[in-house]
């Protein structure tokens, strides 16, 4: 598979290291030249190297785009700092080049949601975060036997 | 009227004064700090602070009861999410978006956000306006409808100065409509003759300006040989 990731902070280029070893081509766009060193974390050999690629760019240029493999991607992911960059990009990879697989990182919960139900893929780390700690709580809750308002459940 | 202008830039906030002289109920939302407090002094109870890029902001805002949304902030991705959503979730009925990078206009109509504004394109407009020899000038742009309609000086380096209209193969898709000739417009006739510093209007489909630019413009090598 052909995977473009746009956005190469510390989710994308994570992601970008593991489906490169998974073995699928991978190409990673970022505006930032420096954010090539933190796909390097980790391995043995250079980026490109282990035929990775890197195009300095944002997702909203058209040439950073084509450049980067948009064309022949099988999945797009969005993973830039800008929740609105974001929605905004992972809808031209859907509308414009038609990539069978788009993925937006959405960090606000609301947004999120409301992009989910209009048919993107939308992943959302605050909900997940939100839904992990209520668990928590109510889990710990249960195990001390202490009701919501912490008053201790009749035997 | 009730209108949410989004950025309480200098576009923002001009906006604001002049639809609130119109009468019109305005809420300007602003999500830099010290921006809202500078512009909260004049507009007071008209601006609110937040990031309108969220959708509870819009709420509070009253955007389930808006007219119309302008987003004018100096990010075109905040612009154009805030106008989709303003329109495809609130379903305001008429929206305005500023585009800030001419380049990114074509993404403002894959996520149909229409009519979009941009400075840069309007300036470039008037420049083709006020140099003549720029050549062709655009008097109406119809994108919805797909319609344009240009301006040409004929110089005397023109490949069709001297030509009958009746015999200029013009470009399919286009069509002269008129000639201004000393002043005075006419719509011109086969028998027409072209002069030089004729003004002559076509109506044509959009994209076809480099076929008339071709007809109507300085013979290739400029030795005026039509």
């Amino acid at each position: 598979m052909f995977i473009l990731i746009v956005g190469c902070g510390r989710v994308g280029s994570s992601v970008a290291r593991t489906m490169l070893q998974e073995g699928h081509d991978v190409s990673c766009l970022d505006e930032d030249p420096e954010s090539h060193a933190r796909l390097e974390v980790g391995l043995e050999k250079g980026w490109e190297d282990l035929g990775g690629q890197f195009t300095v760019g944002t997702g909203l240029e058209t040439d950073a785009l084509i450049a980067a493999g948009i064309e022949k991607a099988d999945a797009f992911i969005a993973s830039t700092d800008g929740d609105n960059t974001n929605i905004v990009i992972a809808q031209i990879a859907q509308r414009r080049y038609h990539v069978p697989t788009v993925i937006a990182r959405i960090l606000d919960p609301l947004r999120a949601e409301w992009y989910r139900r209009q048919g993107l893929h939308t992943i959302c780390p605050t909900r997940v975060a939100i839904d992990m700690l209520e668990n928590a709580v109510r889990e710990g809750a249960q195990r001390d036997g202490g009701q919501p308002d912490g008053s201790v459940e009749a035997a | 009227m009730y209108i949410i202008v989004v950025g309480a830039g200098k576009v923002g906030w001009n906006l604001a004064r002049e639809l609130l002289e119109k009468n019109h109920e305005v809420t300007v939302i602003e999500s830099d700090r010290r921006r809202y407090l500078t512009v909260e002094q004049e507009l007071e109870h008209n601006v609110s602070y937040g990031d309108a890029s969220e959708l509870w902001v819009l709420e509070r805002a009253g955007i389930q009861r808006a007219d119309m949304v302008i987003a004018v902030t100096g990010d075109d991705e905040d612009n154009m999410l805030i106008c989709q959503v303003a329109r495809e979730k609130y379903n305001v009925e008429r929206i305005i978006a500023r585009v800030n990078n001419p380049r990114n206009r074509e993404h403002f109509d894959l996520l149909g956000v229409k009519p979009s504004v941009s400075a840069t394109d309007l300036i470039l407009r008037l420049l083709e306006h006020e140099v003549p020899e720029y050549g062709l000038v655009h008097l109406l742009d119809l994108q919805e409808e797909q319609l344009e309609i240009i301006e040409m000086l004929l110089g005397k380096e023109s490949r069709v100065t001297g030509r009958r209209v009746g015999d200029l193969s013009m470009p399919e898709g286009s069509l002269l409509i008129s000639v201004l000739r000393g002043g005075k417009g006419f719509v011109p006739g086969p028998e027409t003759v072209l002069e030089e510093g004729d003004e002559v209007l076509a109506v044509l489909d959009p994209g076809r300006e480099d076929d008339l630019k071709e007809l109507f413009g300085p013979a290739a090598g400029g030795n005026g040989a039509g």
